[in-house]
């Protein structure tokens, strides 16, 4: 005689976070880029307390300075502590990168959304000024936004957030292209809602999930590019630390002090190899069809 | 595909227009006055207010700022790109010399990024999840996070300074000294090659394993034909596609990375004398270099769309 075994039918319950965080941290590689990311954070936060020294405070009595216990990775050119300046240069990093990842990521979002929503004019307008936006490499339309502006912090995050536009418009406007398309927009349509209304409520929640994925990925890209500004000098101002400039400060002193650019080069490389890989992480994670798009 | 190739050059045009008003537009935006494109700043205080008026007049920097725009693209495109307002020579004959030197240095990057990462990217798609495969996507994922003038440094402090095989900066012709050219390019080629032989190598790996997995494949596998067969005969072809988008935007990189390294190696190409313009404020060189920037970009980005379409049979542009 068969034995008939019951089978009940319990949907299996998934926690959507703990899915989240199994994937996120599925890959060695993410966790690593997690833990160095939020490093990086703490570092920033509280530079002020766990750095060693003064990082502006001058000793020219002890000018570069091989590594010993006082001075982990020995002194700069005038003496000052450089651990302590890669320390506090996370946070100048970091806060550049951030603010202008978050203002091009709103500005770039919300001309998306116009020219994929509204499309004819306003479409061809605003993405043919992206296509001639693009065809300034990041570093060159930085270039020429210092030179009309000069240095200095706030023209860095102009020029960088100039620079990133193209790049969340053209995801935006996609994403918005498809989600218009849902049942759900012709319902809100025949119910009479506004644009704005379907724009706001509708759209812009259902197309702002690659927006927050390529936020992530292109912040180590900004950091780079920062870097990269400020190495040719035309970056924050000089007594701020900055790892660009820490690199170009020690082109003259390979021999003699290779750490004083070798050591912010380094923490500059690991720092955009992590948002990398949390990048991609958190692609999988959240949606893993973003593969080919981002 | 010809009302394409039309369309696209339309929108081309389009495009370029909108680039030569974004660099007409910032230069004069520039703090001060439009006459600093003409004369430096220290000149400038020391002219009387009737100098200044006839200057402008001169310059007909007095006139609506349509005409000025019109005068400007015209003198462009007949390759009269103005004055610099330090040496007074004009801006067209140092451009020239020192864009070949970018292009040399810009097109040897470009053609190894691809002779070394296509292979890469082939080997690790065919090995996938073997040694090799782990290698190869190491070396990538590290190869677009490295800073490249970081990396300039440490191949200057390896094989330059301590080891003392190459040259450390500087740029002499290939017709002057072959021999010479070769080794003071090898570390700025590599510098601006990590790139993108990381990115193609990381793009044919990723389409490649795509294409393996798809019908025509496995029937060719089923011809019992041998794997150098399937791979070089019927699957590159498909996932070598991808690779000329990809080139387009590698070439932009790498013009944006050349200023960067020029500045590390002491090159005198188009990207060290932007940021020596830029720092010295010498206008006319910023503009007529964003400028020619500008437009290579958009022209390259035009062929490879066109070319794209052309190897594409399954591409359909309306």
């Amino acid at each position: 005689m068969n034995t008939v075994t019951e089978i009940t039918e319990t949907p299996v319950r998934v926690n959507e976070f703990r899915r989240f965080i199994r994937i996120f941290l599925g890959r060695g590689v993410v966790t690593f880029g997690v833990a160095i990311v939020l490093l990086l954070i703490i570092t920033a936060i509280l530079a002020p307390l766990i750095a060693p020294y003064d990082p502006y405070k001058t000793a020219l009595r002890e000018t570069l300075l091989p590594p010993s216990a006082q001075h982990l990775l020995g002194t700069d050119t005038l003496g000052r502590d450089i651990l302590t300046r890669i320390m506090y240069g996370t946070r100048t990093s970091l806060m550049i990168g951030l603010v202008a990842i978050f203002v091009s990521g709103i500005i770039g979002s919300i001309l998306g959304l116009l020219a994929g929503y509204l499309g004819k004019w306003v479409f061809t307008i605003i993405m043919r000024l992206m296509d001639a936006l693009m065809a300034f490499p990041m570093i060159i339309l930085a270039l020429v936004i210092a030179s009309m502006l000069g240095s200095g912090m706030v023209n860095v995050i102009i020029a960088l957030t100039v620079g990133l536009l193209p790049g969340y418009t053209r995801l935006m406007c996609g994403q918005v292209l498809s989600t218009r398309e849902n049942d759900y927009v012709l319902a809100a349509h025949s119910l009479g809602s506004q644009n704005y209304r379907i724009m706001f409520r509708h759209i812009l929640p259902n197309s702002f999930q690659p927006v927050i994925v390529y936020m992530t990925m292109m912040l180590g890209q900004t950091i780079l590019a920062e870097a990269g500004l400020s190495f040719l000098g035309i970056g924050v101002e000089s007594p701020i630390p900055a790892w660009g400039s820490m690199i170009s400060e020690g082109r003259d002193f390979l021999l003699m002090a290779p750490l004083l650019s070798f050591a912010p080069g380094f923490v500059l490389m690991l720092a955009v190899f992590s948002f990398a890989m949390v990048g991609d992480g958190l692609r999988d994670a959240l949606d893993p069809r973003l593969r080919g798009i981002l | 595909m010809g009302t394409f190739i039309i369309r696209r050059l339309l929108q081309g045009v389009v495009i370029l227009i909108l680039v030569s008003l974004i660099v007409f537009i910032s230069m004069r935006l520039l703090p001060g006055d439009p006459i600093l494109l003409i004369v430096t700043s220290s000149e400038w205080e020391e002219f009387t207010e009737k100098q200044m008026e006839q200057l402008r007049h001169e310059y007909g920097l007095d006139r609506p700022m349509y005409v000025q725009y019109v005068n400007w693209i015209g003198k462009f495109v007949t390759g009269d790109f103005g004055v610099s307002i330090l040496t007074h020579r004009a801006v067209r004959d140092e451009i020239l010399k020192r864009a070949l030197i970018s292009l040399h240095l810009g097109l040897t990057s470009f053609i190894f990024g691809n002779l070394i990462g296509i292979p890469m990217g082939i080997v690790a798609a065919v090995r996938r999840g073997k040694w090799a495969d782990t290698v190869v996507t190491v070396l990538a994922n590290i190869g677009m996070t490295v800073p490249s003038f970081w990396l300039g440094f440490l191949l200057v402090y390896l094989f330059g300074l301590q080891l003392a095989w190459l040259p450390t900066m500087g740029y002499i012709s290939p017709f002057e000294d072959f021999w010479l050219n070769l080794k003071q390019i090898i570390m700025p080629v590599a510098c601006l090659v990590v790139f993108p032989i990381s990115g193609t190598a990381r793009q044919i790996r990723s389409s490649l394993i795509e294409v393996m997995h798809q019908d025509y494949i496995r029937t060719a596998w089923s011809k019992g034909l041998s794997e150098r067969v399937v791979v070089v005969k019927h699957a590159i072809r498909n996932a070598i596609i991808p690779i000329v988008t990809l080139a387009g935007m590698h070439l932009s990189i790498i013009i944006g990375g050349s200023v960067l390294i020029e500045t590390v190696f002491n090159i005198p190409g188009m990207g060290y004398l932007l940021v020596s313009s830029v720092s010295n404020q010498d206008y006319p060189y910023v503009q007529a270099i964003t400028m020619i920037i500008g437009t290579t970009i958009v022209l390259i980005n035009i062929v490879v769309d066109i070319i794209y379409g052309y190897i594409d049979p399954r591409v359909h542009y309306d």
